[in-house]
Parts: C-alpha cells; structure tokens; sequence
C-alpha cells in the first residue's frame, strides 16, 4: 500500500487529464463542503438560542391570574383575583416534586410606565421585584458586590434593595460608591446592599435595569397585603414542569374557585415546553443538515465512480499489457481502488479544510461584529470530521469498486485487441 | 520446452461457432527459434494466445517446462505469464506515460523485484537492444524500431523461458524489420526459446524452423537454413 511506484502510478493516472480530475474531485468537495458549513450552521444557530435561554432553569413555568371567563359556584365571570401567599404551601402541599416556587409582585414594567424610582436629583424607570432569595436560582444573575436577597431580610422585612448595572450606571456617578446609600422607590427608601448583573442576552439593557427588594418588604411598602402577582415554579431535576403543570394550575382554580374549564383565568407560560421545541427544531436542523449533505455528498461519490469507470475503459489496453507482462488481477483492482479512495479523500479533505475555513472566517466577523441574535460561535466537532473522514473512505471503496471489478473482467486477450 | 497435444479451440459468433484450431501437435525444444506462418485466418495468433496463456484452450493438452497449463485461475495465469513468457506485439504495447526504463522495468515490478535492481536490470536490458540513452524518453518520443526494441528488452527483462512474437514487424519498414530480427537472432543465440508469428517469407527464413499453419491444422513444419538479418542490416 505504501508503495513507491503505486503512489507514483496513481499520481500519474490522476494528473494525466487535470481538468476531468478536479471535476470530478469538485463533487466530492461540494458534498463535504456543504454537510460541514450546514452542521456548523445549526450548531451556530442552537449555540445561540442557547445563550439566549442563558443560565435560566428551563424546567420552568410562570403563571399569573386573569380574569374569569365562566361563572362559577354562584361567581360572576369577569372577576377579577389574585394569588395568595397561603398558595405557595398550598402548591407544595399538593404537588410533589417541585423545587422552587418563587412568588413575586412587581411594579414599574407591563404596569406603569413612569418613572418610580428616585435618588438625589437622578431618578428612572425600572422595573421593581419584590422577590424571595430563591429566585436566584430561576432568573439568575451575578452579585457584582454586597449580598442577594436573604431569609432573614423576609422575615424581618427589611427595606433593602439588589440593583442591576444598569440602573446603578443611571442614578450614580461613576466610582460612586453604591452600597450602604439609599434610593427611593415610589417613595419609600431602600437600602442598596448589592449590585447584579445578568450574563443572559435575553432582554439586553432592560435585564440589567431591574431592582430586586424583598418580597415582604415590597408587600408593605406597597400595599399588597397577601397578594402574589406571579410566581415562578421550578420542578426538580427528573420529572418535567409540563407534566406537574396542569396539577398546579387545578389546585390554583380549585382554591380560588375558577371554573375548572375555564382555560384563560390563569395565565402561565411554560420555559420547558419553549426549550424542548426549541430542543427538537435542532435536531431537525442537524438531520436535515445530514441529510442534504449526505446525498451531495453521494452525488459526488457517483460522479467519482462514473470518472473511474471511463478511466478504467480508456485504460483497457493498458490493463491487458500489464496483465500479459503477469500482473495479477488483484493489484490491478488494488490500483483502480486505491485511485477512487485517494482522489474521494483529496477532494473530501479539500472540503473539509474549505469548510473550516468558512466557519473561521464567519466567527472572526462575528467577532468583529459583535454578537448577533440568535447566532453564536458556529462550529463543527471533531468527532463530525472524524465520521466525515471515515465516510469519504467507504464511499472511495464504494465508487472505485464497480470499476475496479469491470477493470478485471476484461479477459486480457479481449483488452489487448482493445484499440 | 513447449509440448502441445490436440489442441482445439473455437469462437462462437452469435448462434455459429467458428473452430479456429483443429488440433495442433506440436513441440518446440529449448533454444529454438520458430516462425508461425499462415494467412490471416488461419489460427496462428490464436495459437500464440494460448500458448501465451492469454486465452485458453477448448481441450488437448499444453505442457510448458513440463508444467501443465490447463484451467488456471487469472491470478495463477498471471504469475506463470510473468515468470515463464516475454511478449511482443506487433503495436508494442508499451505504457504510453510510462518511459522505456519504466516500461522494462514493468515485469520486474511484478515479480516483486526491489526498486534499485529493477532499475539497474532494466537498464542492462535497453543497454542490449542499443536504447541506453534513451531510457528517460516516452515511447511518444521513440521510432517505430526503437519501440519494438524497447518492447522487447521489457519482455527479456523478466528473464522468459520462452519470448513470444506477435508479427513483431508487422508495424515496420523492412529496413527496421531486419534490426529487429538481428535483434532476436542474437538473443536466440544466448539461447532463449523463441516464437515468432508473421506472415512475411523473408521473415520467417530468419528463423531455424517453420511451421505453416492452415485452417486451424498445421500442414508444414520444417527445419530451415536460418538467413542472418546481420546481412540485410
């Protein structure tokens, strides 16, 4: 195999016609080409879904209360109601396997639109969470200095406040110092105790303009007395929110007597069933990238059996000279299928090195860019170049075997009378 | 060093067959040199193919070296060709993209001769038929003559124990005819077993033996008074 003079042959065979050689060598190069650029485009489009998704725990719903659309046990429809906080121990009580259950009020945002929080002569628009310590774990974000939310600031409702990057670059100077100073909301004074800043993509410079107080103290700075606006409910690890959903929303409806077909009065929004969709439209995109791939890919290997073919018809001749002169028919074989596999792998490589090229060149302009939505770092892995590589050597033997076998069964006397 | 009994072999033409040789008899000792006349038609370059092991025989027996050639597989044919026959055509079949030390060393190549002998071998054999310095040359680039010389220094290359001559010069002047049976007169004379096909008079009394072949039988086979090609040249 690693012979000189085979090597030398092949080479010969392969340069004596260079323009049928890179014809042919181009459909393999396309097929290779095409299934590495379409899988590190998936996988560009998913890495970029994904930081969009961030850290956020996925098996995850939301919910909120609406308006009742049907009467219920002597209740109009129409009517309005809120979540309580009981219904947190309620949720827990009724539903097992969850892990969090984070309820939450909130001001400024889909609410109001004016500005609501004030510090000296700076004041803003920001969204305000009255939240407890667990919600970290849901939305989560980096404390950039000082401390998040703790249990005893529920208990004992402190009036403190977590501030994002965003609204500290807002209401301070630059280098000012901002723990221990205080900032008034709607009127009433927090203590800033710490500062965040959120590494998901997802809502860009409005995520970073966001306070986070203590759910108790938000209560009665506010005025919500028990109410609960929203509440994030994370399952555990194992069994799957969109399954323990319905339970949770039954127990909602029967405590706050909702018609049980009344579909609209509570309002969720379930992140799992998002992401998996999400999920399965890769895998539909990377199958689909195989598969495009693989029949180019096949067309070119067609096109390299079809050349080989005609090379071994052109070389008749020359096949019954070598077999008159007592080569056997076995390395004229090895000859016509080693010829297939080294052009299938010069081309294939070509493709793959064309193809990394690209993705190269792509991320340096994303780069140089800067991050564009839904798309990030396209890449293939080696394991893909690996089976690529693999696959380029079976389709070498395949397509050079057809022509390999008419190559010998020419009977030499029939292919020295070939003229 | 070839023993040939009752040897038959016909083609078929669609629905006809055509019996091309009627039983040959036929033996040949070692170092003679035998010419293989008829007209066209009449089984001679059927009868070198088989002897050639190009093509096989519909029945009688052929021993060569005392070694039965009957039914071998292509790739038992292949090695018998290589180590007991040297072919030469009449269109030389030499590789075309192949230089004539290339060429000669082709046998060679096949006998699994390492790299650095074959070529010093190779050389050896042009240097025999007078082509040394044109060993780098393309057949493209060589005469008719100078070919056939080529041609034959390949099939001396591997050390035959029998060379075989398909009208070696049927594609050439009589000037170059005579070269190249000079040539294979002197090779004869180291003692190589030769055979020659052609339909030529002056050709075949250049050799030491003639056998007329007629409708697939042999209807004359006699000694001769080898004329020297050394005369004509």
């Amino acid at each position: 195999m690693f012979n000189r003079d085979r090597w030398k042959e092949i080479l010969e065979v392969l340069t004596s016609n260079w323009f049928r050689t890179v014809l042919t060598a181009f459909g393999v190069f396309w097929g290779i080409f095409i299934l590495i650029v379409l899988l590190a485009a998936g996988k560009g489009l998913e890495n970029g879904i994904n930081a969009d998704f961030g850290d956020i725990a996925t098996n995850t719903m939301f919910m909120w209360t609406r308006r009742t659309t049907k009467p219920y046990q002597g209740l109009p429809k129409d009517r309005s109601f809120e979540f309580q906080r009981e219904d947190v121990r309620a949720i827990r009580d009724n539903v097992p396997n969850l892990r969090f259950i984070s309820p939450r009020n909130q001001l400024g945002g889909f609410s109001s639109g004016g500005n609501n929080v004030v510090r000296g002569l700076n004041s803003g628009a920001y969204n305000v969470y009255g939240d407890y310590p667990e919600i970290i774990n849901q939305d989560p974000m980096t404390v950039t200095s000082g401390r998040f939310i703790n249990y005893n600031d529920i208990n004992e409702k402190r009036k403190i406040a977590i501030i994002g990057q965003g609204v500290k670059n807002d209401l301070y100077e630059k280098g000012e110092e901002v723990l221990g100073t205080y900032i008034k909301i709607q009127g009433v004074n927090f203590l800033v105790v710490g500062t965040y800043k959120k590494n998901s993509s997802d809502g860009g410079e409005e995520a970073q303009k966001e306070i986070f107080v203590p759910f108790t103290a938000f209560s009665q700075a506010f005025n919500r007395g028990e109410d609960v606006g929203w509440m994030a409910i994370t399952a555990k690890d194992g069994s799957s929110i969109s399954i323990l959903k319905e339970k949770i929303i039954n127990v909602m409806k029967k405590k706050h007597k909702v018609h049980p077909e009344d579909n609209r009065a509570i309002g969720y929004f379930d992140l799992y069933e998002q992401y998996n969709r999400v999920e399965s439209l890769f895998s539909g995109i990377r199958w689909i990238a195989i598969i495009v791939g693989t029949f180019v890919l096949i067309s070119g290997i067609i096109g390299v059996s079809n050349i080989m073919l005609i090379v071994v018809k052109e070389r008749t001749k020359e096949i019954g000279i070598r077999r008159a002169l007592g080569e056997s028919p076995w390395s004229i074989k090895k000859q016509i299928l080693m010829e297939s596999i080294f052009l299938t792998i010069i081309s294939g490589m070509t493709g793959i090195i064309f193809g990394a090229l690209i993705i190269y060149g792509i991320n340096a302009l994303l780069e140089s860019v800067g991050p564009v939505d839904m798309f990030l770092s396209p890449s293939v892995s080696v394991g893909v170049v690996a089976s690529a590589l693999t696959a380029l050597v079976i389709s070498g033997l395949l397509a050079g075997f057809i022509p390999a076998n008419s190559a010998i069964r020419v009977r030499p006397i029939e292919a020295l009378r070939n003229e | 060093m070839i023993e040939i009994k009752d040897l038959h072999k016909s083609y078929k033409m669609g629905s006809n067959s055509l019996h091309v040789l009627k039983g040959i008899n036929f033996n040949v000792e070692e170092g003679e040199l035998v010419a293989i006349m008829g007209s066209s038609g009449s089984g001679k370059s059927t009868l070198l193919n088989i002897l050639g092991m190009l093509d096989g025989a519909d029945s009688g027996e052929y021993y060569l070296d005392g070694v039965p050639i009957k039914d071998l597989s292509e790739k038992k044919a292949a090695q018998y060709r290589n180590k007991f026959l040297g072919f030469v055509f009449q269109s030389f079949n030499l590789i075309n993209y192949k230089s004539a030390l290339e060429n000669v060393a082709l046998p060679l190549y096949y006998q699994k001769v390492g790299r650095r002998e074959r070529q010093d071998k190779a050389l050896n054999y042009l240097d025999r038929v007078g082509l040394k310095e044109w060993a780098t040359h393309l057949p493209s680039e060589l005469s008719g003559g100078q070919k056939q010389r080529v041609a034959i220094a390949r099939a001396m290359a591997a050390e035959p124990k029998v060379l075989l001559a398909d009208e070696p010069t049927g594609a050439l002047d009589s000037k170059t005819s005579y070269e190249v049976m000079d040539l294979i007169q002197k090779i004869n004379d180291d003692g190589n077993t030769i055979l020659v096909v052609t339909h030529e008079k002056d050709i075949a009394h250049m050799c030491k033996r003639i056998v007329h072949l007629r409708d697939g039988v042999i209807v004359e086979d006699t000694k001769i008074e080898q004329v020297r090609a050394q005369e004509y040249v």
